[in-house]
This record gives C-alpha cells, sequence and structure tokens, in this order.
C-alpha cells in the first residue's frame, strides 16, 4: 500500500449520490421556502459533510466498543426527558441541556448497535437467548420513547432492531408468527393509544370526513401531487405550494413540491437516485469484514428506505399523517445531521472492509 | 451444529441473502409508490388540476347596473344610489354574539332580525359573508365608521339600491324592486341572477325586467390560501340594464293625482294619435321606495289594513260598469247597423218596457226627456233611447261591436298585472254562469249596466279609438314606434262625427249634463257614467246618491277627449264612491285636460287675454 486512493478514506459512489439527492432537494427547497431555507439548509449540509467524511475515518472497531456506553448513555437521557423534558404540544420529547436534545433522535442509532452488539460474537442465526437479549432492549426504548408519548419514532426505533434481528438471520417461521401476533394484537394497540393519535389514523382512513381541520394537510397534499401531472407545472410554478395551500412545504410536504412542480418524472428521478443509494448501502454491508458492520449498515440502510417510504406514503395519502420528514430532502437540521452521519458509519465500513483481506 | 462458533463465510451468505431479500422488498415497495403517484398523476390528474384551479382562482359576479326611467320630458324617476349594508364573516369574528349585540343598539335592529340573523348564521357556509343589515342611514354608516376597528370580521360594502324619486305619484305605474324570493330565483337563470338579487315586483319594473336587469359581468381574482387576492381581471364586463323613456308626462301625471283631492280612484290619459300614455294614476299611492329592502311588517300591514286600498292598482286592475260612458259606443253601432240615423228621435217619457213584461227601465230623469234625437240622447244621457236601441242591436251586436274596442279585453298595456275584466256575451254567460241570455239583460246593457267589469285602461284604450275615429293605436307606457291598425268594420265618418258632436254636447250643450265644466278657451267632448257599486231597490231608484254613505255610493265615471276637433288628448277618470259622474269625475276629467292644454296650447289662453 503505497498511495492513498480516493477509496481508502470515503465510497465514491455513495458520495456522489448522495451529492446528487441532496442537490436535487436544494432545488425544490429554493422553490418551497425561498433562498433563505435554502442557504441555512446548505451550511447543515455541508457540515453533514464534514461529519460523515469525519466519522467514515473513524474505525468501525471504535463504533463497536463504545456501543454500550453509547447504548446506556442514550437510555438515561431517555429517563432524564421522561423526569425533567421539556413539555411541547403535550409531549415531552426535548431535554434541555444547554442546546435542546432529542434523545430519540440518538437511539436511532443506538438501538441497531446495540442490537447489532449483541449478536456481535454469536454464532447466526442467533440463538433464543440472544434474540431475548435483542428484544428487551428494542422493548426498552421503544417503550421509553412511547411514554413521551411519540408513537411515531417508538415504532420507527422498534423498527430499526427488529431489521438488525432480520438480518441476523432469525428463522421466517418467526418473522411470519410475529407478524401474526403483532396483527391479531393492533385492537389492544389501539385501546391504549392515545386520542390524538386514534384521530390521526381515523383521519388517514377518511381525510374527506373533515376536509378543513385534520384532512386540509392531505388533501392539499394529494392536489398538489395529482395536478402536478407528468411533467410537472414547472420549478416554482406550482399553484399549491406558492399560494400557501399546501401546509408544511418545505419540511414534511416538501415531496409534494416536488410531485407538483417536476411531475411524475421528478418522481421516477428521485425513486431512482434512493433506489441506487440504498442498493449501494446493501453492497457495502454485504462487503463488510464482520457482523457487527454487517448489521449496522444493513439496518440503517433498511431504517433509511422505511423513513421514505413512510414520508411519500403518508403525502399521498396511503398511511396516516406521522411527521416523517422526507430523507436528505426536507428541510432541517437534526435529520440531515443524523442521516449524513450513519452514512459516514457505512463510509467508515467501507473504507477498512480490505484491512481483514490483507 | 455448534451453536457458539462463529462461520464467516455462511453467516455472510445468511446476510447476503438477506438483503437481496430485504432489495427486492424495497424495490416492489417503491414501484407500489409509484403505482400510487402515477394513479394521483396520471389517472386522476384532470380531477387534481381542477381541484388546484377551483383552490385558486374564484369568479366573482360583478351586477349590472339597472336601467334607468325617465319620464317622456328626460325627468329621472327612478334611479340608483349607493348604499351600505354591514356584512360579517363569523370565521374572522372573534366573539361574534357580542358584537351583535352591540350592533343591534348601535343599528337599532329589531328582536326578528336578530333572531333571523342567528337562524342564517346556522346554515352559513364557510367564511360566506352574512349580511347584518341593509341601506344602512347615514348616520349609522358613520357611527359604525367610527368604531370599525372594534369589529374584526365585520365591513360595510357599498352597493347600488334602486331609488324612485317619485315615489307616490309613480308607484303604480313604476311597481317596484325588491329582493329576489326562493321560488323566483329557481325560475330565473342563475348566471343572470344572484340569489340576493333584486328584481321587479310590480309594474313596470316586473313588465319590463328583462331589459332593465342586465347581464352580470365576471371578476376572476387568484387568492392564496389565506384568502388574500393576488390579482384580478374582470372577465366578462357587465352589461348594464337598458334606459327606459315612459310616455308618461311627470307634470301631467302630478297633475292627475293631485287632481283627485281627497277622492281615490284612477285616472288615465292617453294620446289618441299614438296611443302614448301620458298619465295613469291610481289613488292613493304608497311610497314604493319602503318596499325595496323589505318593507316592515308593520307599514306593510297598514298598507293592507288601509280602507282606501293603497296597494290595488285600479288603472289596470280596478273592474267597473262603463254605465253611460257606453252610450257613445252603443250611439255608434246602431248608427253603423243603420238602425238609426243622425236624424232619429224618439220621445221618452222615463219608462221603457220590453213588450209582455212587468218590469220597468227608468230614465234617470223623473218624467223623462221628451222628445230626444242622437246628439239630445247623449248630451242630457236618456236612457230610454239607449234601452231601446240596445234590444234592436240584441246582445250578440252590441259584444261584436264592443270587442274591437277592446272592452273586457286585455289592452296588452306594457305593465304587470292586468286584468281581463268582461264583456257581456252569450256565450260568457253561458261558460261562467250556465245560463241563458235574458232579454232584459241586454236592455241594460245598452246602459252600461249588468255583467260589465270594464278596467280603467280599458276605458282608456276604446275612447282612444273612439277619439281617433277608429285608428287603433295601441296604449303604451315607454316609448315604442307607432303601430296603427283600424276597426275591422268601417265606420263612417259623419257617423263618428255625430257621435262627437254628442260628446261635444254634453259639455258645451245647454243641455249637457256637464255643462258645468265646459272650458272658454277650447272644446273638449265627454260623457259622464256611474258604475253601481249596489243594486238600488224599486223605491231608491231617484235618491240621491250623495245621501248614501260613502262606501255604498257609486263610482263616478267621466271620459272625455280634447280638442274635439282634432283630439289630442283622451281621459278617463273613475272616481271611486263618487256617486255621479258629472260631479266627481267630470272636475278631475276638466283639470287634467286644462293642464295639458295649457302646457301644449297657452296660446289659447294667450288670445283670450288680450
Amino acid at each position: 500500500m503505497t498511495k492513498r486512493s480516493l477509496h481508502d478514506w470515503m465510497d465514491p459512489w455513495l458520495f456522489l449520490l448522495l451529492t446528487i439527492l441532496l442537490g436535487y432537494g436544494l432545488i425544490v427547497l429554493h422553490s418551497a421556502g425561498g433562498p433563505v431555507l435554502v442557504e441555512r439548509q446548505t451550511i447543515r449540509i455541508l457540515i453533514g459533510l464534514t461529519v460523515m467524511l469525519a466519522i467514515a475515518q473513524i474505525r468501525p472497531e471504535r463504533f463497536e466498543q463504545f456501543t454500550p456506553l453509547l447504548f446506556i448513555g442514550s437510555v438515561l437521557l431517555l429517563f432524564a426527558v421522561l423526569f425533567f423534558g421539556i413539555t411541547v404540544k403535550g409531549a415531552k420529547r426535548w431535554l434541555d441541556l444547554g442546546i435542546s436534545i432529542q434523545p430519540s433522535e440518538l437511539c436511532k442509532f443506538t438501538v441497531p448497535m446495540m442490537v447489532s452488539w449483541i449478536f456481535r460474537l454469536t454464532a447466526l442465526p442467533p440463538d433464543w437467548k440472544h434474540i431475548f437479549g435483542a428484544l428487551s432492549v428494542i422493548i426498552l426504548c421503544a417503550g421509553l420513547i412511547y411514554q413521551q408519548p411519540d408513537l411515531g419514532t417508538s415504532i420507527l426505533i422498534a423498527l430499526s432492531g427488529l431489521f438488525v434481528i432480520y438480518l441476523a438471520g432469525i428463522s421466517w417461521r418467526f418473522i411470519f408468527s410475529f407478524s401474526l401476533l403483532a396483527a391479531l394484537s393492533s385492537p389492544v394497540i389501539w385501546y391504549f393509544m392515545h386520542d390524538y393519535q386514534k384521530q390521526r389514523v381515523l383521519m388517514f382512513l377518511n381525510p374527506e370526513a373533515d376536509p378543513l381541520n385534520r384532512g386540509w394537510n392531505i388533501i392539499q397534499s394529494k392536489i398538489a401531487i395529482g395536478s402536478g401531472g407528468i411533467t410537472g407545472k414547472g420549478w416554482q410554478q406550482g399553484s399549491q405550494t406558492q399560494l400557501d395551500f399546501l401546509p408544511e412545504h418545505s419540511t414534511d410536504f416538501i415531496l409534494s413540491v416536488l410531485s407538483e412542480e417536476f411531475g411524475f418524472i421528478g418522481i421516477l428521478a428521485l425513486f431512482i437516485l434512493y433506489i441506487l443509494i440504498i442498493t449501494r448501502c446493501l453492497f457495502i454491508a454485504s462487503q463488510a469484514k464482520n457482523t457487527y458492520n454487517r448489521l449496522i449498515c444493513g439496518a440503517l440502510t433498511l431504517i433509511f428506505f422505511v423513513y421514505i417510504t413512510i414520508n411519500a406514503g403518508m403525502i399521498s395519502g396511503i398511511f396516516p399523517v406521522v411527521g416523517v420528514p422526507l430523507p436528505l430532502v426536507s428541510y432541517g437540521g437534526t435529520s440531515v445531521l443524523t442521516l449524513l452521519a450513519s452514512f459516514g458509519i457505512m463510509m467508515s465500513v467501507y473504507t477498512h472492509k480490505k484491512l481483514i483481506q490483507q | 451444529m455448534n451453536q457458539s462458533l462463529k462461520q464467516p463465510i455462511h453467516e455472510r451468505k445468511l446476510f447476503q441473502g438477506r438483503a437481496l431479500v430485504a432489495l427486492v422488498f424495497i424495490i416492489a415497495v417503491f414501484i407500489l409508490l409509484l403505482l400510487r403517484y402515477f394513479y394521483l398523476q396520471v389517472v386522476q390528474h384532470e380531477y387534481y388540476q381542477n381541484q388546484a384551479d377551483n383552490n385558486r382562482i374564484k369568479n366573482h359576479r360583478i351586477s349590472p347596473t339597472r336601467g334607468l326611467i325617465f319620464d317622456r320630458n328626460d325627468i329621472l324617476l327612478a334611479e340608483n344610489r349607493t348604499a351600505y349594508r354591514l356584512q360579517v364573516v363569523i370565521e374572522k369574528a372573534p366573539d361574534f354574539n357580542q358584537k351583535l349585540q352591540l350592533l343591534s343598539q348601535l343599528l337599532s335592529l329589531t328582536k326578528d332580525e336578530l333572531t333571523e340573523i342567528q337562524e342564517t348564521v346556522k346554515y352559513n357556509p364557510v367564511f360566506k359573508p352574512i349580511t347584518i343589515k341593509e341601506n344602512l342611514s347615514e348616520s349609522e354608516v358613520a357611527a359604525f365608521a367610527v368604531q370599525q376597528h372594534q369589529y374584526a370580521g365585520f365591513d360595510m360594502t357599498p352597493y347600488l339600491i334602486r331609488q324612485y324619486n317619485y315615489p307616490e305619484v309613480m308607484s303604480h305605474v313604476i311597481g317596484y324592486v325588491s329582493k329576489i324570493n326562493a321560488e323566483e330565483y329557481e325560475q330565473k337563470d342563475q348566471n343572470r341572477y344572484a340569489s340576493d338579487d333584486y328584481i321587479g315586483k310590480l309594474g313596470l319594473e316586473k313588465y319590463y325586467e328583462n331589459i332593465l336587469h342586465g347581464e352580470p359581468g365576471l371578476l376572476t381574482t387568484v387568492t392564496n390560501a389565506r384568502g388574500r387576492q393576488l390579482s384580478e381581471e374582470v372577465s366578462k364586463p357587465p352589461t348594464h340594464g337598458k334606459t327606459l323613456h315612459l310616455t308618461i308626462d311627470l307634470q301631467l301625471q302630478q297633475a292627475s293625482y293631485d287632481a283627485f283631492g281627497e277622492e281615490t280612484g284612477a285616472a288615465i290619459a292617453v294620446n289618441p294619435k299614438n296611443g302614448e300614455v301620458l298619465a295613469m294614476v291610481s289613488k292613493p299611492g304608497y311610497d314604493i321606495n319602503q318596499f325595496i329592502s323589505g318593507i316592515s311588517h308593520n307599514d306593510y300591514q297598514a298598507l293592507l289594513d288601509s280602507p282606501d286600498k293603497p296597494l290595488f292598482n285600479r288603472s289596470i286592475k280596478g273592474g267597473y260598469e262603463p254605465g253611460s260612458t257606453i252610450k257613445p259606443y252603443m250611439a255608434l253601432a246602431g248608427l253603423y247597423h243603420q238602425l238609426i240615423t243622425t236624424e232619429t228621435t224618439l220621445f221618452s217619457n222615463g219608462v221603457y218596457q220590453l213588450p209582455n213584461q212587468q218590469r220597468k227601465y227608468h230614465d234617470w230623469k223623473r218624467g223623462g226627456h221628451g222628445q230626444v234625437d242622437l246628439v239630445n240622447a247623449l248630451a242630457e244621457s236618456v236612457n230610454v233611447f239607449f234601452y231601446d236601441l240596445a234590444v234592436k242591436l240584441g246582445i250578440d251586436r252590441i259584444e261584436s261591436f264592443l270587442k274591437p274596442f277592446q272592452f273586457g279585453q286585455l289592452t296588452r298595456l306594457d305593465i304587470a298585472g292586468e286584468k281581463q275584466g268582461i264583456l257581456p256575451s252569450r256565450t260568457w254567460k253561458q261558460d261562467n254562469r250556465n245560463m241563458i241570455w235574458f232579454p232584459g239583460e241586454t236592455v241594460i246593457t245598452g246602459i252600461g249596466q249588468g255583467y260589465f267589469v270594464i278596467t280603467p285602461v280599458q276605458m282608456a284604450q276604446a275612447l282612444s279609438i273612439l277619439a281617433s275615429k277608429g285608428q287603433i293605436n295601441p296604449i303604451h307606457l315607454v316609448k315604442q314606434t307607432k303601430q296603427t291598425t283600424h276597426l275591422p268594420f268601417n265606420v263612417s265618418d259623419k257617423h263618428w262625427q255625430a257621435v262627437h258632436q254628442g260628446m261635444s254636447a254634453v259639455v258645451n250643450a245647454k243641455n249637457g249634463t256637464a255643462r258645468a265644466y265646459a272650458s272658454d278657451a277650447y272644446l273638449f267632448a265627454g260623457k259622464s257614467g256611474t258604475s253601481q257599486v249596489f243594486g238600488k231597490s224599486e223605491q231608491d231608484i231617484y235618491k240621491k246618491n250623495e245621501e248614501l254613505p260613502k262606501h255604498l255610493r257609486n263610482h263616478a265615471l267621466f271620459i272625455a277627449f280634447a280638442p274635439v276637433e282634432d283630439p289630442e288628448i283622451a281621459v278617463v277618470v273613475v272616481a271611486e264612491h263618487g256617486a255621479s259622474g258629472t260631479k266627481a269625475a267630470a272636475p278631475i276629467a276638466k283639470k287634467i285636460i286644462d293642464v295639458y292644454m295649457h302646457q301644449k296650447h297657452p296660446e289659447l289662453w294667450d288670445k283670450e287675454d288680450d
């Protein structure tokens, strides 16, 4: 090993795909939120990319090493939120530590990391003991977040852990029986849901029943998407967006803006970008040198996919409205930063895969 | 298999298998999502495109301005003035109920009005303005303007409202406009009318509604989600209503109205040369301005309860017996059918009897008028002469002769609400009373009594034909080109002349019944009549009508035209319960003609002065 090539410190393919996606997102954001938001978001993206590349230089062994510590830290923070959290709109999600932080965001990393850590040494598929351990981790964190209450994030955190268990090779029989159990227990879940959560589900089932209040967002979003047609109304030409009929068009509903102004072609391009990124990430995961690296990369990729699906499904009226931004496109610092950090982990796995081969 | 031992190659394969399944699943989900977007963006594109347009593009109606109404000398009778209405958008008005209470004092809203507003609020679509009060007075406008900042969501909006400048005198001609009701709105073209539009309810306003109303325009606005207007464009300008130029002469109209003094009744003056109605009054009139924004219940009840029936348009709806005013037409029929000549005389002993019948038909003058010819029979209004003539004519010839004069026919005067009345005939009686015609009924038909129900406009149309010697110029209120036709039969000029002479004698001969009203300046012809209100008992025949209580007295009629030699004006006067035509109606007719002649021929008086 003489000259350090590009591949030694980053994955140029992933980097390219991510920059195209981020650029595409900024173009849409310019139309949805104007130049000021674009400027702010650009700064965040640049910070995010720096963080990503910095993380890429860290040896994956370090993540593995610090996983239990990070996990315990995030669990403690979750408890702290329950006791000392700031109440916003009836939910305690934030913790004021000089700067406000949302510990549930941390769990997006620490839960899949911890589950992967549990499986790192055992033979795969894992045995019951390890699965039980993994489930305990998942239920602990998801349960604490549910208490805030934040059903959406709680489900996402649980999913991120479950993805690790899936990727670890748990038997299909177990997966199917578990899904069946979940389906059967949904009435029970309904019973324990908060009123606002029930309303979201009901509104999702029939948004037109309450067109002026809770259903308004979805109806206007569908109008924006549908009126975009195949080729869209053109950049900054979407009446739904520009005349403010579309709610939260810089954040959760930015995909509606894209649909309205760039049409079905725009959506197709975006989805292809996402598929390429996901494929690349899964490729990195399958090339990783050990179990922990594989599982963490795979799980982060799958959760990335879940974000896309939930957002794209929500704004087109397939899923209930849950506040999930569109990954790497929606305006917002935390989301971009955590996502790029997770891609940093994957790049780290990518750049350090060769060491074992030597 | 040793479960605790790691098998790196196997585990990598296991993971790759799982990742591949996941990738396939992911791509499948993306395809499903794409299908969803395809459905929305391609399949349902048109629907959502419309929805998007509906979101931002709003079409507002631009009300057309209602056509003006002028009299024949371009005096403005009906115009549109700016008024203000107070409206509220409930969604923009916090503590609406409290503000409404405050407003009810400021605008002196009644309890009924308040409950009506509350009712409207319940069923009002979101963001649709609700009207609190129409047509605010000047002080109300000022009072609200000062406090407007305290009333978020409330707003005064200007609009045009009808104004009648001579409301009482012109009431029964113009009629009025008022808010369209649900039934009318259903029947009208909803592209032309708004649900809170004004519509002509009576008179000319109703008859010429289509012409006066005009076509609304469209204002297209682009609005954002917060309702802020971003741009507006007149996509279709309104077509304003057309102006009406009436044949009415306001001065003569006013004079005719005033001529009645305390009396009630109707008067019509027409120009027989072209059918133009110069004046048409029904007394009493009423304030038509009251009706535009909705008359209060109490005021309306007062109008309904008034014994003088101000809302009743006597000119077109009042049905009267023509009485002796029918005699000139009877005379003409007799001459035409050669049953009498201008020289024929008859001896009146005061009573007429049909052969072999007991019933006596009386002259108005006890003992009769002696030997009379046609001219004197008209001048003295000799009943016996016309009893005899009517019997000779027979009811069928009477009917067919009177019909072209428009008796008992709609004159098609251009005003809404005309009543047809009745011209007695065998078929009419058969159809309506299911009885045959009796000869005795022909006798009284000769002096305009019996089944006759004739409206003042019909009398005016008939008189116009009589004065112009057979020319039919349809009477009308809005200026139009002359449309002269002629009677279906040809009455010789000599016969016309004889009847004119007889009517002139009524006023100008020594024995004329209206001798008292002859003018020194010009010659006019006339004929009085009495329209019976109640049949008189045998002993009351010669009793003076003036001795009866007013509501039982007969209606007084007078028809007149001037100047005799070349008639320019024909006047019909009905003075209700005026007892005798000559006493009550003739002076009114005289005043109307005087005003007209003064106006048109002042030289007649100048000569006198010389």
